[in-house]
Formats: structure tokens, sequence, C-alpha cells
């Protein structure tokens, strides 16, 4: 980083460890806080149990599964243990596989990795690419077009996207399948559709810090010692942009997994977001308690991640 | 971040700045505003005079005129400029109906947000102290997380209805009102003027009515613009899962997840209101970018 001064190591050092754990402390806040909406509308959702028993089922047979389920407990003691069978990562049996839902949510979740990352690297691949070329010919009708279409790609609503891509490019021009999981091709629309919001404002993003970087005395300062413009873009502009863009790029990698319910829906790709969905018709609220618990933890802790990383390539940030 | 204004300045003198050095960009940008505003207003009065403009019944079943494709031809008197759909309903009519369902929804979960979320902020600027750290914390933790996996939760358990669908859209979007009216207020806060009315015996309620709102006004319209696109994109997204809006109510987002099954012999079914709210989220947006860079650039990037 340029303008970075030699700072005392300790001090560093202290601030640093601050700094990481505000961060650990307030992702903890959000988890729980999570957990506990979870908490709050399996409650107000009204009674359970009827779900669970056949619909001729005596009182008795009634008042046992209310017990089981520790319905009869006041609620405080209630929020006690579901908050402990949070922790255990136990969100009760699934009412549809009749196995523990954490257990069918995690064999869900493969699929929506491989999705999901798979939507990242191709839009970082195609985006950042873009973005510095877009900056680097400021005005060109290339950058024009480009950030053309980044604008509609962030403004887009998923969906509709994806039923674009499927009418256009799988059912006119017949080049990909409309829909499931299986080779490479499969991956293509799915990975478009879910990656597009986020190529979009990784490309805007990539654009706009690169202009910033070039506006700077040092960038002046490199073509003045008359070093080409592929130098003064790769060794000196490129480098000094990366750290917003890496920030922004990580960030959206949590989005991706927001943007899944809709993308796998579309795509009836088996993972946790079509999951999701799924249970929800079929009611079975064990696992989508399930699936929005791992998804908020997957979240939040990618997110720490990307703080910690951040924190340790930008020590201006640790000052916050 | 807005905490860069700095305190000095008041939001209406940047406005000024920005007027005066860029005179033909801020004109150009205040016809952009203009135009933007025309197609929210067009749309609007389409919404209002669905009843009249729609040519037919939305909700009007034909068996006979079933997956009729676009044309001008009226066969029976009756065109289906858009064709119709799969139970034979007229395309054109169902989606001029459904704008009223993206337009009440959007503006009124803006309204829920924006009180929500202008309250909560102008609360945590003007007290500070654990009023501030816990409604920050809390924006911060919603911010966090994809907020549209806590909807389907929350939509699922307690059924789709117009009120669920319009405080769950709401309450996702209080944060940006929240962040930017706080550190609007904490700058405002602590200028002379506030300090002065104090002295004079003014009120707290009295301060935010009379010269922190004013004040904050252009921040609020700007966020709630963008705030209007999401929240239109967010309905429609629920009403295509099924969350949303039910049927038989035509609504944009659940027309194109009814179209989906016969894309490949009657495209027009979704694509004409996909496309549709496709523009709209586009005009609503670019509108809320051109409003900030003209009222409040201090803005950007939030």
């Amino acid at each position: 980083m340029h303008g970075r001064g030699p700072a005392a190591p300790a001090s560093s050092m202290r601030s640093l460890v601050t700094f990481l754990g505000t961060r650990l402390l307030r992702a903890l806040v959000a988890l729980w806080l999570v957990s506990t909406v979870v908490f709050v509308v399996m409650r107000l959702s009204g009674d359970p149990v009827p779900l669970l028993l056949p619909p001729d089922a005596p009182r008795s047979e009634y008042a046992r599964v209310a017990r089981e389920l520790g319905l009869d407990r006041p609620l405080p003691v209630q929020y006690a243990v579901f908050i402990g069978n949070v922790l255990r990562g136990d969100f009760g049996r699934s009412l549809h596989f009749r196995e523990p839902a954490m257990q069918v949510v995690v064999g869900y979740l493969p699929a929506t990795l491989e999705l999901g990352l798979t939507a990242f690297v191709l839009a970082v691949l195609v985006a950042v690419p873009v973005g510095l070329l877009s900056a680097v010919k400021r005005n060109s009708l290339l950058d024009q077009a480009a950030m053309g279409v980044a604008l509609v790609g962030q403004s887009a609503p998923t969906f509709f996207l994806g039923i674009l891509f499927i009418l256009l490019l799988s059912l006119q021009a017949g080049w990909l399948p409309t829909s499931g999981r299986g080779g490479w091709e499969h991956l293509v629309l799915p990975a478009l559709t879910l990656g597009a919001f986020t190529m979009a404002s990784i490309a805007r993003l990539t654009r706009s810090s690169v202009l910033e970087v070039l506006r700077q005395d040092y960038v002046r300062t490199a073509r003045a010692k008359g070093l080409s413009e592929i130098l003064v873009v790769a060794k000196h502009t490129f480098r000094n942009a990366a750290v917003p863009i890496l920030t922004i790029t990580g960030l959206q990698f949590g989005t991706l997994l927001g943007g899944a319910v809709v993308t796998e829906t579309v795509f009836a790709w088996p993972g946790i977001g079509r999951l999701a969905i799924q249970s929800i018709y079929s009611r079975d609220y064990p696992v989508v308690q399930a699936v929005v618990f791992l998804s908020a933890l997957l979240f939040i802790v990618l997110n720490f991640f990307i703080d910690v990383v951040y924190g340790l390539l930008d020590p201006r940030i640790r000052a916050r | 971040m807005a905490s860069s204004i700095p305190a000095s300045v008041p939001a209406d003198a940047v406005e000024l700045v920005a007027d005066a050095r860029g005179g033909a960009g801020a004109r150009r940008t205040r016809r952009l505003v203009l135009a933007g505003s025309a197609f929210v207003l067009a749309l609007i009065i389409v919404a209002a005079a669905a009843p009249w403009l729609a040519p037919q019944d939305p909700t009007r079943q034909s068996l006979r005129a079933r997956l009729k494709a676009p044309t001008l031809e009226a066969a029976d008197g009756r065109a289906h400029l858009l064709g119709t759909d799969h139970l034979g309903r007229d395309v054109l009519s169902r989606m001029l109906w459904g704008a009223r369902v993206s337009l009440l929804v959007g503006f009124a979960a803006v309204g829920v947000g924006g009180l929500v979320g202008a309250g909560l902020g102008i609360i945590a600027g003007y007290r500070e102290g654990w009023a501030d750290t816990i409604i920050m914390t809390i924006a911060d933790a919603q911010l966090a997380f994809p907020f549209i996996l806590l909807a389907i939760g929350i939509i699922a358990v307690l059924g789709p209805s117009f009120p669920t669908l319009i405080v769950v859209i709401g309450l996702s979007g209080w944060m940006s009102y929240a962040r930017v009216l706080r550190s609007q207020v904490l700058v405002l806060r602590s200028r002379e003027f506030v300090d002065a009315i104090h002295a004079l015996g003014g009120s707290m309620p009295r301060v935010i009515a009379r010269h922190i709102l004013p004040n904050v006004l252009s921040s609020l319209v700007v966020i709630a613009t963008l705030e209007l696109a999401r929240s239109i994109v967010l309905e429609a997204t629920l009403s295509f899962l099924g969350l949303g809006v039910q049927p038989p109510t035509p609504s944009w987002g659940g027309m194109v997840q009814e179209g989906r099954e016969y894309l490949d012999s009657a495209w027009w079914i979704s694509t004409a209101p996909g496309v549709l709210l496709m523009v709209t989220s586009l005009a609503v947006s670019r509108t809320g970018d051109w409003l900030r860079d003209l009222l409040d650039p201090t803005l950007r990037g939030e």
C-alpha cells in the first residue's frame, strides 16, 4: 500500500486483536438475533402438534406429543431449550424425510456450494477484466456498452433473468439444457443467472476504483517517468484498486447464497434453496429452520473471515 | 459513507455546489430525473386506471381462447394485444392489474420501512449511548444477512397475505434509512443552531420536526426511491416463488411463474410481465441514482 507509514508493531497488534474481537462479537450477536427471530416466528405460527398427528388422534395423544416437544413448559424455558438445541445443530426431525433436519440440509449443501462457487468465479473472471478495460478506455464504445449491460444486470430481477436465459439460450437456440444437475452444460445458465448481479456490481466497482487510482499523484509520477500505459495500470493502479474490489467481492459471495433460493427454483437445481421452498410447501418447518440457520451461519462465518482478511490487508480499517 | 460529510457543510450547501459546478451535467441529470419520474407517474396512472384501461376482466377465463399468441386481430371483437394465458385470460389486462399490486405493495413497504428506519435512525443519532448501540447492532446484523431467506421463512409460517407481505418487505429495508439518518442527525446535532434552540428552550421533538427533518428530507427521498425499486422486485420475486400475492389476483411475479410451463409454446405469458418488471426496476432505480446525484451526492456508496 502506498502512503502507509511504519507503525509500532505492538500497538498495531493490539488494534488488530480489538478489531477481530469486535467483529467476532458482532457475528455472534447476528447469529443470536437470527435464531431468536426463528424462535419467535415459529411460536407465532400457532400449534405445531396437529401437523404431527393424524387428524383423528385422541386428546391423550395430543398431550403426549405436546409434552414431548416441551410445549407445556413456560415460554422462557422453551426459548432456553431452543437455543440449546440450536447450539447443538438440532432442529428436530424432518417430517418429510424422516431424518434429522440438519442432516437433510447438509446433504443438499454440496449442490448449492457448487453452483455458488461457479457463479462467483465466473462473475469475477468476467467482471474484473471488463471493469479494468472500461476504466482504461473510459468513455469508449466498449466502456459505454459494458456499463450499460452492467446497469441492466444490476437491476434485473434474478428470477426473470433466469427465465429469459432459458427462453433464449435453451429453448430458442437449443445450446444448453433448461434444468437439472449434471455435466458442466447444466451449470452454465444457473451460474450466469446467479452471478449476474455480482458480475455487474464487481464490474462497476472495478471501473470506479481503477478510475479513482488513475487520478492519484503517484500514477501521474509513474506516467511522467515514461512508463508505458500497460505498466502503469499493471504495477501502480490495479494493486491499489484491489482492496475495495476484494471487499465487495467477498460480500457479494454471501449475497449469492440468498440468490440461490430463486436460481435453484428456476433451474430445478437440487440445492438447499430449492429444498427450502419445497419444505415450505410440504410444511416441513424443521427443514426450513435448518436451512435458514445454516445459511445464516455460512454467511456470517464468511463475512467474519472477509473482515479478518481485510483487516490484515489494510491497517487503516482497524481504526474504525 | 455519509459520515464523510464535513461537519461544517450542510447538505443544502453541497447541493448548491454540485449545481454550480456541473451546469450542463446537472441540467442533464435534472432532465433524466424528470423522465424517470414521468415513467413512475405514468405507471401510477395506468395502475389506478386499470379497471377502465384494461381491455378485459383480468380473471375472466375462456377455454376457447387458451394460449392465443399476441395479435392485433379481434376474433370476437376483443383483440388480445399480448395474447392469452393457459386459462384464456388476457395477458395485457392482467399486466395492467398487476401494476396495481406491484405499486401498492411497493409504496406501502417503502412507507413501513421508511417510518421504522427513519424513526430508529433519528433516535440513534439524537440519543447516542445504548439506544444507538442496540439499534445499529440490529441494523448491522440484518445487513449482514441475506434477508430473502428470513423473509421466506417468516411468510411460510405466517402465510402470505397483503399485510404480511408489506410488513416483511418494508422491514427488510429499514436499515438504509436508519444508517443515513443517524449519521446526518449526528452531524446536524453538533451544529450551533441546534444548541441555540436547546438553549432557548426548544424541545427535542420540536427540534427534530422543525429543523432536522427538513434537512434530511432530500436523503430520505433518494433512499425511498431506491427502496421502491428493491421492494417492487422483492414482491415480484416472492410472488414468483408462490409466497407473495396469491392467485387469482394478478401480479407480475405470479404471471411469470404461471407462464413458465408454457415458455416453449407461449413465450408471451412470462415475457410480457417480466419485461415490464425489468423496465420498471431499471427506471425507478436509475431515477434514484440521478436524484442522488442531484440532491445529495454525499450518499454515493451507501
